[in-house]
């Protein structure tokens, strides 16, 4: 009985979520609310993914906008060839460029090659840098520096490529998401659901990999990654799964926020943004299943609210969030509040918290 | 009964063969061409005083550390392979400060430790039931009422036994185990003992120690090193008797006894009456 | 030859640039294993502090002369404000204090921009950093060969500091084995403090030579930090010269790469290049090795 609870709990808790975002929400908040509330599911997303890879991997991944980036160009570009119609090209091109398109737009005319490719490319990019990285035993600070520069790196490309990938502007003015209308509310809300489904199987699909012997494994290689190389294991390979599905939740967010937001350009995807997606994952508590997902909502919420009221100090914030989170709560705030209740109750036994092993490389 | 390193065609058992092993740590020789033989069904010791190279040679035959020579088990080169393919080959090892998964329970960690022949697929499932393996080490070490408790609770002797335990899981033919009763008590010292006597039969069982009583209950047989090489091997009663041993635990490398001779003969003569 | 000397003496200025940035990072995270994200907005600090003292001191020939050593002390509080109000209270999570560092990255940004105004401000350099010398038909400005002889002048003063002092001594004890200088009665938590002030004054004075270059901006940290930390990475911890060459190195590789593609090129490239650098070297140029886990 006690752990059926322990194991199925969760899952009636994604089931609270998902009728919350998929019933509730449509009739309650009106479309423009509703659409922000895709934009924050968008960020949630990858928020699972990184909740995966920093909370139970260990692995600090500060470059997640590159991978988010991946999945909302791939999906931009089809969504700009779709406006354009068939042997069209985009109109950024006409203004910057000399009207031609380069070759490696013409496979996104196909909307079966784009959503394997916002699902593939990610994967592949993200299994060379981390098998690079990995297998040389490079982590800690050092990765997150690694994936922090990654970030930068891609944005200062996207910015300098304007006649390809339009640049600081980025991509907009979709109107048509794979044969439905944008301008059509129906539609909207259509691609609202889409994401929200999105965001409760990721979480469905990590709820399985925490419970499963991969999960413990995962753990186990954050907290004692010699100690797993001496079980037999490579860890680079369990780290590695974790780096790749990360990357391709993260992808999956960036493909719906494209239609959603109706743009995506470099700051979306760059340092800060990337920073951005950390900040859910750390208020909400990075090791927790629904954690990541309820933090970036939050986060997401807040950051459309303080901006609309003081457009200039949301950056305040966002820094003063990491301060204060990481410095006093860095369990996140709903473990926080757990264990406030559990001061309450007499508590069964005292778990001693595991100092983290350092980071760095050796 | 000193034994000299059998050949491999006189045996009809398992050893791990150590030839001409050298560490070399950018010019500092922390093992230096050491040769050794480490049969099945003995608890062997290695001793020496710290900075013998000890756990350095473990490091080597683990794959910690680059090494050259031969280190042979069965027909892995041990040398040319990565820390968790030696593993795989059958060879475990602990670690001074005892490492187990805190976080996770004491089954997870036997659990884990069995997970190394599983397919992928098999690890994207949740764990049902306790595996017949897992249940049979819980029983050897005797940790099968605290099997859900978190590993970070346990004692230090628990956790040290927890260890051997995911050895024994891993099915390790050959367990290096460094300082393995390091700060336990006299009790657990026992314990443990008999643990690696019972586990011992069928495996070799190589222990890196320190203290000398532990060494003179449980050894089979031992290797004592200094200064990255090997300075003799025996039975502990060889050992004991050894005046080189004696000297070497007086903590006088070999060049500052020459320097100071007849002091040395002295302090030699004081030690070897006072084990009399 | 113009097309060889050109990106090699303005790769060397970076360099030496990308050198003070970074030899503050490497100081930080070799003794306490903390990365300070903020660390470019100390390079920012130390920008305007410049800024800041030709308002006052009209005069450009002597402002730039005692803004160097007022952005060092201006930077150097700054760095010491945040060990004692944040870093020191997280030691031993080294991931969670880069994440907080961040923060504080965020935080001294968006305040620069609320005083300074998003837009850059000039800093007028010298009379006597005016004009350049004709090395193999490229005009090297002075004000590139003034950064790397800034960059060099404080490499020298920290390396004897580290060397001779019984300060530097204190650091480098506590750099091997913090627990044993502990009991050996160095004030682990004084030199922390002392290396931090050292570390981010550096930075202070980096900013000032940055200035010189491309004024002051509140982004100003963020171009630099990013490849200052690769120099970190690929130079290893535990020795200056690791991080000299890496510093020289990356400056002057990103020069050819810009020279023969573009400069946002030369920064995939750049990346790409300490990613190989990586495989073959996963702990850097230089590192202390020791036996053991680790």
């Amino acid at each position: 009985m006690k752990s059926a609870v322990r194991t199925f709990g969760p899952l009636v808790a994604i089931a609270v979520l998902a009728v919350l975002l998929l019933v509730v929400a449509p009739s309650v908040l009106s479309p423009f609310r509703l659409n922000n509330l895709g934009k924050y599911c968008c960020w949630a997303i990858a928020a699972v993914g990184i909740g995966l890879a920093w909370g139970r991997g260990g692995m600090l991944v500060m470059g997640q906008g590159v991978f988010f980036g991946i999945g909302g160009y791939a999906m931009a570009m089809h969504l700009k060839l779709e406006a354009a119609g068939p042997e069209g090209i985009p109109d950024f091109m006409l203004l910057y460029g000399d009207g031609t398109m380069p070759g490696w737009w013409e496979p996104f005319r196909s909307g079966a090659f784009t959503l394997f490719a916002i699902v593939a490319l990610p994967a592949v990019a993200a299994a060379i840098l981390g098998w690079a990285i990995f297998k040389r035993k490079v982590k800690g600070a050092y990765f997150a520096i690694l994936t922090q520069a990654m970030a930068v790196v891609f944005a200062t490309l996207l910015i300098a490529t304007i006649q390809e990938t339009g640049g600081f502007n980025g991509l907009n003015q979709f109107t048509f998401f794979f044969g439905y209308n944008l301008y059509d509310p129906v539609n909207k809300r259509m691609v609202y659901s889409i994401t929200a489904g999105l965001l409760i199987a990721c979480l469905v699909v990590v709820w399985q990999l925490y419970r499963s012997r991969f999960g413990e494994l995962l753990v186990a290689t954050r907290d004692a990654e010699e100690r797993v190389r001496f079980l037999g294991h490579d860890p680079a390979n369990v780290k590695l799964a974790a780096f790749v599905i990360a990357a391709v939740m993260a992808s999956i967010g960036g493909a719906m926020f494209a239609p959603i937001a109706g743009i995506i350009s470099p700051s979306d995807v760059d340092a800060t943004a990337s920073i951005f997606l950390i900040a859910g994952v750390a208020l909400g508590g990075r090791a927790l299943l629904l954690g990541p997902a309820l933090g970036a909502l939050a986060v997401g919420y807040g950051r459309s609210t303080l901006s609309e009221q003081f457009p200039d100090q949301w950056t305040y914030f966002l820094g003063a969030l990491f301060i204060v989170v990481i410095l006093m709560f860095p369990a996140g705030l709903i473990s926080a509040a757990g264990r406030a209740a559990g001061l309450l109750r007499p508590r069964r036994r005292v778990r001693p918290t595991a100092a983290r092993p350092a980071g760095a490389t050796s | 009964m000193r034994l000299d390193h059998p050949s491999p065609d006189d045996l009809g058992q398992d050893y791990l063969e150590i030839r001409d092993l050298t560490v070399d740590f950018d010019g500092f020789k922390a093992v230096s061409g050491v040769d050794l033989t480490l049969l099945q069904g003995r608890v062997h010791f290695l001793i020496g005083p710290n900075g013998a190279g000890k756990t350095t040679l473990i490091d080597a035959i683990t794959g910690l550390v680059p090494a050259t020579g031969v280190a042979r088990y069965r027909n892995h080169n041990l040398l040319a392979l990565k820390s968790h393919r030696i593993v795989r080959a059958g060879i475990g090892r602990t670690f001074q400060t005892a490492t187990v998964f805190e976080e996770l329970s004491v089954l997870q960690n036997l659990d884990i430790a069995g997970g190394v022949h599983r397919s992928p697929f098999a690890l994207l499932r949740a764990r049902r039931g306790t595996p017949d393996y897992v249940e049979a080490a819980l029983g050897t070490i005797g940790l099968g009422d605290l099997r859900d408790r978190p590993a970070g609770v346990l004692a230090h002797g628990q956790k040290q036994w927890l260890e051997i335990g995911m050895l024994l899981v891993q099915d390790a033919k050959v367990m290096l185990l460094d300082e393995p009763v390091a700060g336990m008590s006299a009790e657990e010292r026992e314990e443990t003992g008999a643990l690696l006597q019972r586990i011992g039969t069928e495996r070799t069982i190589v222990v890196v120690e320190h203290d000398m009583d532990f060494v003179r209950s449980f050894a089979d047989l031992v290797t004592v090193m200094h200064a990255g090489k090997v300075l003799t091997e025996g039975t502990v009663t060889e050992i004991q008797a050894n005046a080189r041993v004696q000297e070497v635990y007086l903590g006088r490398t070999a060049d500052a006894a020459e320097a100071a001779e007849a002091a040395e003969a002295d302090a030699v003569t004081h030690e070897g009456a006072g084990r009399d | 030859m113009d097309s060889f000397t050109t990106p090699l003496l303005a790769g060397t200025a970076t360099g030496a640039l990308l050198l003070i940035a970074a030899l503050g990072l490497a100081l930080t995270f070799g003794q306490m294993g903390v990365i300070n994200m903020a660390h470019g907005e100390f390079l920012m600090a130390g920008a305007y502090t410049a800024f800041l003292t030709q308002q006052v001191i009209s005069n450009t020939d002597i402002s730039i002369l005692v803004a160097i050593p007022v952005a060092f002390v201006v930077a150097g509080l700054l760095g010491l404000l945040l060990e004692m109000t944040v870093i020191s209270w997280m030691y031993r999570r080294p991931l969670d204090t880069l994440l907080v560092t961040v923060g504080v990255s965020l935080v001294l940004q968006q305040l620069a921009k609320d005083i300074f105004g998003a837009q850059g401000d000039p800093v007028e350099s010298p009379g006597w950093l005016d004009g350049n010398v004709d090395v193999f038909g490229y005009n090297w400005p002075y004000r590139q060969m003034f950064t790397i002889v800034l960059a060099l002048v404080s490499l020298c003063v920290l390396a004897a500091l580290l060397k001779y002092s019984s300060f530097g001594r204190q650091i480098r004890a506590t750099v091997q084995n913090r627990d044993l200088a502990e009991t050996v009665g160095v004030r682990t938590r004084v030199v922390d403090r002392l290396t931090f002030f050292l570390g981010s004054g550096l930075a202070g004075v980096g900013g000032v030579a940055v200035s010189l270059i491309s004024g002051t901006n509140p982004r100003l940290g963020t171009t630099y930090i990013i490849s200052a930390f690769l120099v970190v990475v690929a130079g290893g911890l535990g020795q200056l010269k690791g991080t000299v060459i890496a510093a020289f190195a990356v400056g002057i590789a990103t020069a050819f790469f810009a020279d023969w593609t573009s400069a946002s090129m030369a920064q995939v490239a750049t990346f790409a290049l300490v990613v190989v650098f990586l495989q073959l070297r996963p702990q850097g140029l230089f590192t202390v090795r020791s036996r053991g886990l680790a």
